[in-house]
This record gives structure tokens, sequence and C-alpha cells, in this order.
């Protein structure tokens, strides 16, 4: 009595779902302070025995999961008791929790499945409507296994409304329990020839869904599914069969022939944009062999195009990016939309037409459709600006910069770019300005005239994301010295106060590209000095535009400029920065005093010339590019040992630093340390420009000699044979097997100008493709159990067709065993095996009877089309 | 988790959101855990709602199509596979709102608010398993004013008072 009055109390004073939500709408508590109250008052009224005040809590407690966020796993069980309620609204409230906040983990799972069973068998369809969605959601191996039988049932329903929803919830069971194909297929194909539109539009659907997972095990349903294509004008039931038809055409190529027509057909006739665009999006995916249809899909997408719908002008430039790949044509001929869709305000929109855009990019219209990017990119906001630019760098530079012909137009191009206000992709175009000039050497002339005008305007060096791009550029104007027109103006640039904004590892650059910049100053000041004596010091501004043409005085002047610059940075923080200004005011420390001292410099023996004939020399050593395989090229010797473990390295490196230690020179000295060593070097050596620094080499040669073991043997040579001072291959040996790229012969005749040659590795230039995502396992396996189960079912199907048209007369009450006895059978799987050995023998005895309409299939063979239908 | 979202097929959730970003209601077909529901909310309420009036309806998303539309204060999507039909799924958005609005007679937020069991009886009602299942709104209207039928009968008879007196005595 007491337990039960105070339910009563409960029940009586129990906040409603509508309570709840109003005093959410008025709390002042805070909406998480609202919430615990709330989930306090809930915990307490879902454990009292009266159902009604558990529903109610529960439908609370669902509330709050759903749009708050709450966990309601805990009540797991509560809504178990609360679907077992006689009244409607309970059961309701119940199934509605488990759909919600079930899943496979759930452990009463196993307590509904009688509850659902009851319900699915229940008088009250909208008790089985409700056990059917929920099924739907959860259904889990077990349940789908042992609710077979129930399914099966409702697929047979009288009530459209049971019917259609059990026909939902067959692609669940089919999925979690394969073998409940063999059972339902038959009915579910049945289903294909209803009159209902609900039911003909629910077990197409199923099919679509089947096809996407394994087309070949609805191919043998092409005759009925084509009726269905030709018969229905249901929009909706249309749809899904086309996408079944682009499933199965795909791997059925004879099938396109037999549906392009029919398709065209809808598409000429229908006034419903969704199904036109299925259709368009049929023909251009998987019928783009017929000529016909993807013209008059490509019509129709251009009155996509021209709408104002920004919906249809998305999917118009979709599809055209779906045709792209096969029919270019079609993008050509929409050019004039796709550009003026690079304007439209939305950012969708505007993406697609630029992936098509690129799509249709090659060497003849490279730079008109870079130049219109370019205008797009200066007024477009940051976002969508930078999409262009990357694609515009990924699209040109790809497989090699294949398109690109002029590669001055490209290199300006590349300029252009950094001066976009919003550019922020610095690193590729740094990447690219660097490579264009190891891979091209007909495009250095002009690089180097990009690169001057960016390190001279002092604005660039404010921004964060063009230091890669000065970097390049600073590298590039050291690097390729010679073609530069004004050396002392890019000194002057690569030392201006402003150069202080970049981080110590760009400014590295700098000053080395400086110190490339007056070695090659010096060298071109003393060979024009060997042959002509003839300039002035007046004529310096004049002449120091034209090479080779370099006064006494504008050297001095250099080189004053350039200790003035670097003075500072001796004393700098940052070890790079600092080594690197040291190395450049050493070596000018070294020549100054001689320099200063002589007027002219005709002596080919002084110091001065041989240490810059020498440093000349290692820096016009000519990078080249290195294959991304280069490491792979290098073969693992055979006593290599790579696991070993390391312990004697100390002992080694011992030994290795003691002799560097005896030859380093003092601390005062060491500003001269790099320079002084150089002078082992004799004359003649120095002045073969080609050969490759021997300093290094020899030391490296002695090195490899102590510890052998330790190196990889030179490629070229027997490992015998490694002692000789040479064979250690340098970093970019791999450079000299280059292959210059063969000039394509398909290039027009009529070209102004010839491609330069481009550097193209022989292999592995390109970064490789990822290797593909690899298929869930085990989704794989329960695909192809599944389409093992329908092929069978299939089987039977057929089986069960000529049965029919025989036997009708015969017996009709034999369908019915027949179907009765496979439910039974499905329990126990063990026989599984055996069965399906029967079955294959009687569909060989049935054979003969077949009007040819019989489809060979097995679990293991691939399901043939019927040939009739093609 | 990716393997599981896979099997799902169709429109793999239903999501409701209010112009500020309040969640209205939410249906997942899918299998996604709750931590992953708010965030996905939460991603996709930053996504949409931030988009202009006369763009399109569709947002790419993590792989995915999200269709939405903006009926008054109120932002309908759902998200479906690459491969899906846009416009049908708008049409099936458009197709729920005609459906609610029936029910409720120009429907409001505050409607939705406040009869959020209903939305999601409706909602059961023209979809299962993700898949449209029933394309006549007068068919749903019909299914729903009998469920609600058969809910008041059992109310009324559950509150009279001889029902409670029965109840107290038992």
């Amino acid at each position: 009595m007491s337990s039960s009055s105070t339910s009563i109390m409960d029940n009586l004073f129990q906040r409603s779902l509508e309570d709840l939500i109003k005093g959410f709408r008025l709390q002042l508590l805070g909406e998480s302070n609202f919430i615990s109250r709330a989930l306090e008052e809930i915990r307490r009224e879902i454990k009292v025995t009266d159902l009604s005040t558990k529903s109610t809590a529960l439908h609370k407690l669902s509330y709050l999961a759903a749009l708050h966020g709450v966990d309601m796993s805990w009540a797991a069980f509560h809504a178990v008791e609360v679907v077992s309620s006689p009244r409607f609204q309970h059961k309701r409230i119940g199934y509605q929790a488990i759909t919600q906040s079930f899943h496979e983990q759930t452990s009463v799972l196993l307590l509904i499945t009688n509850q659902v069973r009851k319900d699915l068998n229940s008088a009250n369809e909208y008790e089985v409507s409700l056990a059917l969605e929920c099924l739907s959601r959860i259904g889990t191996h077990d349940l789908a296994r042992d609710l077979t039988p129930e399914v099966f049932t409702l697929l047979g329903s009288s009530k459209a409304f049971v019917k259609k929803k059990a026909i939902g919830v067959v692609l669940r069971v089919f999925e979690k329990y394969p073998d409940a194909v063999k059972v339902c297929f038959k009915r579910l194909v049945e289903n294909l020839e209803s009159s209902d539109p609900q039911i003909l539009s629910a077990v197409v659907g199923v099919f679509c869904e089947l096809a996407t997972r394994d087309p070949g095990s609805c191919l043998p349903l092409a005759p009925e599914l084509y009726k269905v294509l030709v018969d229905s004008r249901n929009n909706w039931v249309l749809i899904k069969v086309l996408k079944i038809f682009a499933k199965l055409a795909s791997i059925e190529p004879r099938l396109g022939k037999k549906v392009a027509e029919p398709i065209c057909e809808h598409m000429r006739r229908t006034v419903a944009k969704s199904l036109v665009f299925e259709c368009i999006r049929t023909v251009v995916s998987s019928l783009s062999d017929h000529e016909a249809a993807v013209k008059l899909a490509v019509a129709k997408i251009r009155e996509f195009l021209v709408e104002d719908d920004p919906n249809l002008k998305y999917l118009g430039l979709n599809a055209l990016s779906i045709v792209a790949p096969k029919h270019l044509w079609a993008v050509l001929e929409n050019k004039e939309a796709v550009v003026k869709a690079l304007s439209d305000e939305d950012p969708n929109v505007k993406l697609e037409a630029l992936h098509l855009l690129m799509s249709m990019v090659n060497e003849d219209n490279v730079s008109e459709i870079s130049r219109i990017l370019m205008n797009y990119a200066l007024k477009s906001d940051p976002l969508f600006c930078n999409e262009i630019i990357f694609s515009v760098l990924s699209a040109c530079s790809r497989n090699a910069y294949e398109i690109i012909v002029d590669f001055d137009w490209y290199v300006s191009l590349l300029g252009e770019m950094a001066r976009i206000p919003h550019c922020q992709r610095g690193e590729e175009i740094e990447h690219q300005l660097i490579d264009i000039g190891m891979r091209v050497r007909d495009a250095r002339p002009q690089l180097v005239r990009v690169s001057w005008a960016l390190l001279i305007d002092p604005a660039l060096l404010g921004n964060l994301f063009l230091h890669p791009i000065l970097s390049a550029s600073a590298w590039v104007s050291g690097e390729y010295v010679e073609f530069c027109k004004n050396p002392y103006e890019t000194v002057e640039a690569l030392l201006q106060p402003r150069t202080g904004l970049l981080p110590p590892s760009i400014r590295a650059v700098y000053i080395h590209s400086a110190f490339k910049v007056l070695v090659f100053c010096l060298r071109s000041y003393f060979s024009a000095e060997e042959s002509t004596l003839s300039f002035s010091a007046q004529e310096f501004s004049s002449a120091s535009s034209s090479m080779n043409a370099f006064t006494y005085e504008s050297i001095l002047n250099l080189v004053n400029v350039i200790e003035l610059g670097l003075g500072p940075l001796s004393g700098t923080h940052d070890v790079e920065v600092q080594e690197r200004a040291k190395n450049v005011l050493g070596y000018i420390g070294m020549i100054k005093q001689e320099l200063a001292e002589k007027l002219n410099l005709q002596d080919n023996e002084t110091e001065v010339f041989r240490v810059t004939a020498f440093m000349e020399d290692v820096f016009s050593e000519e990078l080249g590019p290195v294959s991304a395989t280069a490491q792979e090229k290098v073969c693992v010797p055979g006593g290599l040992e790579l696991k070993e473990n390391l312990g004697d390295l100390e002992e080694i490196c011992g030994e290795f630093l003691k002799p560097v230690e005896s030859d380093s020179v003092s601390d005062t000295d060491k500003i001269s340390f790099s320079v002084s060593k150089l002078r082992i070097r004799d004359q003649q050596e120095a002045s073969s420009s080609s050969s490759p620094p021997h300093e290094a080499s020899s030391l490296l040669a002695e090195h490899r000699k102590r510890h052998g073991m330790y190196y990889l043997p030179s490629q070229k040579d027997d490992p015998d044979n490694n002692g000789t001072p040479n064979d250690y291959p340098l970093a970019n040996e791999l450079a000299n097997e280059i292959s210059p790229d063969p000039f394509n012969p398909k290039k027009k005749p009529n070209q102004s100008k010839q491609r330069p040659v481009v550097v193209k590795l022989e292999e592995g230039d390109e970064s490789r493709n990822p290797p593909q995502a690899k298929l869930d396992i085990e989704t794989v396996n329960d695909d192809e159990y599944l389409s093992r189960a329908i092929q069978s079912a299939l089987l039977v199907k057929n089986k069960g067709k000529e049965k029919d048209k025989h036997e009708t007369n015969l017996n009709s009450g034999q369908h019915e065993k027949d179907e009765s006895s496979r439910i039974e059978d499905q329990q126990n799987s063990e026989k599984k095996k055996k069965k399906k050995k029967k079955k294959k023998n009687g569909e060989r005895s049935s054979k003969h009877k077949s009007r040819g309409r019989n489809v060979v299939a097995s679990a293991s063979e691939q399901v043939i089309i019927p040939d009739y239908l093609l | 988790m990716t393997c599981l979202i896979m099997l799902a097929s169709g429109i793999h959730f239903v999501l409701l959101v209010s112009r500020q970003g309040k969640v209205r209601l939410t249906k997942w077909y899918s299998p996604y855990a709750q931590k992953e529901r708010s965030k996905v909310i939460r991603e996709l309420s930053g996504v949409i709602l931030n988009r202009g009036p006369k763009l399109c309806n569709f947002v790419e998303w993590r792989g995915y199509k999200v269709v939405y539309k903006r009926y008054a204060s109120l932002y309908f999507c759902m998200c479906i596979d690459q491969e899906d039909n846009e416009l049908e799924v708008l049409e099936i958005i458009h197709h729920y709102v005609e459906i609610l609005d029936r029910y409720f007679g120009s429907v409001c937020e505050l409607d939705l608010i406040f009869n959020f069991h209903k939305a999601y009886y409706i909602l059961d009602e023209l979809l299962i398993a993700g898949e449209l299942q029933e394309s006549s709104k007068k068919t749903v209207a019909r299914i729903i004013s009998a469920q609600d039928q058969l809910v008041e009968v059992a109310k009324e008879e559950a509150s009279s008072i001889s029902n409670i007196i029965a109840q107290a005595t038992k």
C-alpha cells in the first residue's frame, strides 16, 4: 500500500516533459545546473514501479540526451522495462529511447529480443511499426538472426504500412545476418512488381544499397529493374533505379546500350530537376561511351549552369567535373560559364569552378587560364585566393612542368604570385623557384631578374608568408650570379637593414648569397683586368649595368658595403648567421689589405687572385635535382650490420676528433680558419673550374679509409676499390644520370618558342602515389558473405520461378511449403552447405526445363546477366 | 567507427538547428557515440550558420555532403554520401517541413520546442533506416493522427479517477 501510494504521489506531482521544457526556458540556474537537477529527479522517478511515471522520466531523459548531449546509457535497462509495457504511448517512448541510445555493445540488448518479437507479431500495426523501426536502427547479428522469421512474415503482410517498413528493415537484417537473404530475398524481389509506389520505392531503395555494396549480386535482376525504369513515373523510384543502373552498367557494359535510351527519354521528359540531375550523373559517370546520351547530358548541364539557382549551378559544375576526364570538349564548350562562376558569391561554387578550370589546362591555354586566375586571385578573399594560387602552382608543376613551354613567362608568374597581397603559399613558390633553377638552364636569366626584383623590394620583407620566397630569391641571385645585371644592387638588397626581419636561417642564406656575389665580382674584375684597363672610376654607374665591367673603385666600394653590412652580425646570437657573416668577413679581411695596396692587380700570382679563383671554384659546382629514390639506389652491402649495437662508437668518435683538434688553428686565428686551409691547393687545380673541391673529398677519403666498415660502397665501383679519393658518391652525383627531357613530338610546329630542356630524372622524380587505403577487411568479408548469400538466393529465386511456371497447375500449395521449410532450415546453419549443394544440383537437373532464363550462379562464380535482355 | 558508419545507407543523420545555434532535433541513422554527436553538431552548425542567404544548400564535410535548408529561424540539415542526390534530399527536407506545417498548422520553432517528440514521430514515419519510406503527405498525417488518438484514449483511461483509485487500492 505504501509503495503504491508514493507511486501515485510521484505520478501526480511528476513534472511532465512539457514542464521540463518550460522550466528550461525560464530557469535562472544556468543550463548545466538545471540539467543536473533534472537528471537527479529523473534518476529518482525512473526507479519507481509505476510504468507511466517511469516512461515520463525516460521521455525527459531522451529529450535531454537528444538536445543537450546528456549521457543516457545508464538508463538502458529502464528503457527495456518501459518497452514491455502494454500501453502504446509507453512503448513508443521506450522504443524511441532504445533507438536513440543503444549500440552493439549495450549489454541489455539481449533482453529485448522477445519483446521485439512480440511486438512484431502484434495485431496493432503501430506497435509493429515501432518494433521494425527499432530493429532497423539497432539490429545486431543475434537480433537479425532470431527475428528473421518475423520479418519474413511481415514482408508478406497485407498492410502496405507494415510491409514497406519491413522492406526498409530488411537491409539491416541482411547486413547483420546474411543467411537471412536465403529466406527473404524472393519476397523482396516479388515486390519489384508491386503496384504500390511506396512499396516499390522501398524495395528499390534496398536494391540500390545492395548494388552499391556489390553490383554483381543485383545483375540478374536487371530485367525487372529495367521494367521499373521504363514504366515508373515516380521520381523517387526512378532516382533509385538510376543509381542501381549506374552501378550495374559499370560492371556490365552491354547493359549501358540498353538503358541509355530510356534514361535519355526521362531526361527529355521530366521537369523534376532532381531526376534530371540523377540522369545526368548516371550518364556522365557510367555511360560516358554513349555519344548521344553524353551530348544530351551536357546540354542539360548547360541548362543548369545558366540557371540563377546556386544549387543547380553547383551541381552543374559538379557534373562537368565528372565528365571532364573523358570528354574535355564538354568543359571547353562551357568555359564561359565556368569562368563566370569564379566570381560567384558562393565559395563552394567558386571552388568547383576552379577545379574544373584546372582540369582543362594544357600547354596551349595555360598562360591564358593563369592570367584569368591571377586576376581573380587579386580580388578574392584570402582563402579562395590561396586556393587559386595553389591550383595554378600544382597544375603547372605537374610531372616536371610538363605543360610549361615558356619558362620565362612562368618564372615571371611566380614573381607575380609573390606580390598578390593574400599570398600564403610561400613555401611552394620557394620550392619551384629553386627547382626550376636547377632543372631548366635556359630559365636562369629570367629567374635572376625576377629574384632581383623581389629582393630589392623592402616592402616584401615585412610579410611573414613571403619569407620562403625571398630565401629562394636570395639563393638564386647568389647561385646564378653570372646572369645578374647589377651585382652591386643585389648585394645592397641582400644586406639592407630590413633583412633583420627575416628568421636567422633565411638570413644566413642572404649572407651566403652576398658572399657568392662578392666572389663573382672579384673574379670578373680580375679577368677584366687581364684584358683591358680602359674603364675609369667615373663610369662606374653606367658600366655596372653590363657584366665584367668592374672598376677598382666599384670593387672597393662593394667590399666596403659588405663589410659594413656584416660587421654587426659577427656578434649576433644565432650561430648560423654569425658563422656565415664571419666567413665573409674573414675572406674580406684576407683580401682587403692587398686590394688596398695595389691599384692594379694584373699579377696572377697575388694571394687575392688565388683565393678568389679558388672560392669561385667552390661555388661553381652546379647543383642538380636529386631523385626522390636516390637513397634506394644505394644498395646495402653484404657485410653491413644495421642493427648492431653501436657501443664502440665512442671509441671511434674519440679517434676521429683528435686529428681535427691538432689540425685546428688557435682561437684568435678563427676567422681565417676556413680560408687559410685552402691555400694548400695549387694554382693549377684551382683554375680548372669543374673539379670538385679536393680538400673535402680527400679528408673524406681518409676518414673512409680508416672506418671503411661504416661506409656504403660506392655505387659504380667494386667494393674493393673504395680507397681512391674520387669514388665517394657525392650528394648529387646521381644527377649525372639525368636524361634530358625528350622533345615532345606531338607539339605543334608553329610554336614560336622552343621549350627549353627540363632536367628530369629517370624515375621516382614524382613522389609516388600513396598506397590506396585498404578497405576494412571485416567489411569486405561481410559484403562478400552478403553477396554470396544473394547469389545463392537468386539461384533459389529462379529455380522457384521455373517451378512456379511448371507446377502452378499441379500443386499450388507446394510453393508455400517450400518456403516454410526454408525458414526452419535457416535456424540450423550447419546444414547450410549441404543445402546449397543440393540447390545447385537441383538447378542443374531442372535446366532442361527452363526457357533459357536460368541464371548460372554459384557461391564462387560471378553472376552472368541473362542474354535476352541485351 | 568508420567501418560502422559505412553500414548505414542514405541519410546518415538529421539535424535541426536554430539560427542561434540551439539544437532542436537530432536523429542519427549511423552509429555515432555521444561525444562524436556533440562534436558533429558543433562543427556543422559552425559551418552552416555562417553561410550567407543566397548560397547553394550543400556543404562538403568530412567526405560527406550535408544538405541544409533554412526555414524561418530553423536550419534543417541532412548528411548524405558523396554520390547521393542532393536535390532529392532537398525535396525530402521540404517534404518534412510541409508535413510539420500541416500537422501543427503553420509550424514555428516553438511548436518544435514544445512538441519535440512529435517532430520525432513524424520523422520516423517519413524515413526508415535513412531511406524515404513515405512520400505521401496525407498518409503521414493520417498515420500520426491515428497514433495520437491511440495515445489520447489510453491517457483518458489512465487519468480517470476510478483508475487512480483502482491503482491505489491494488
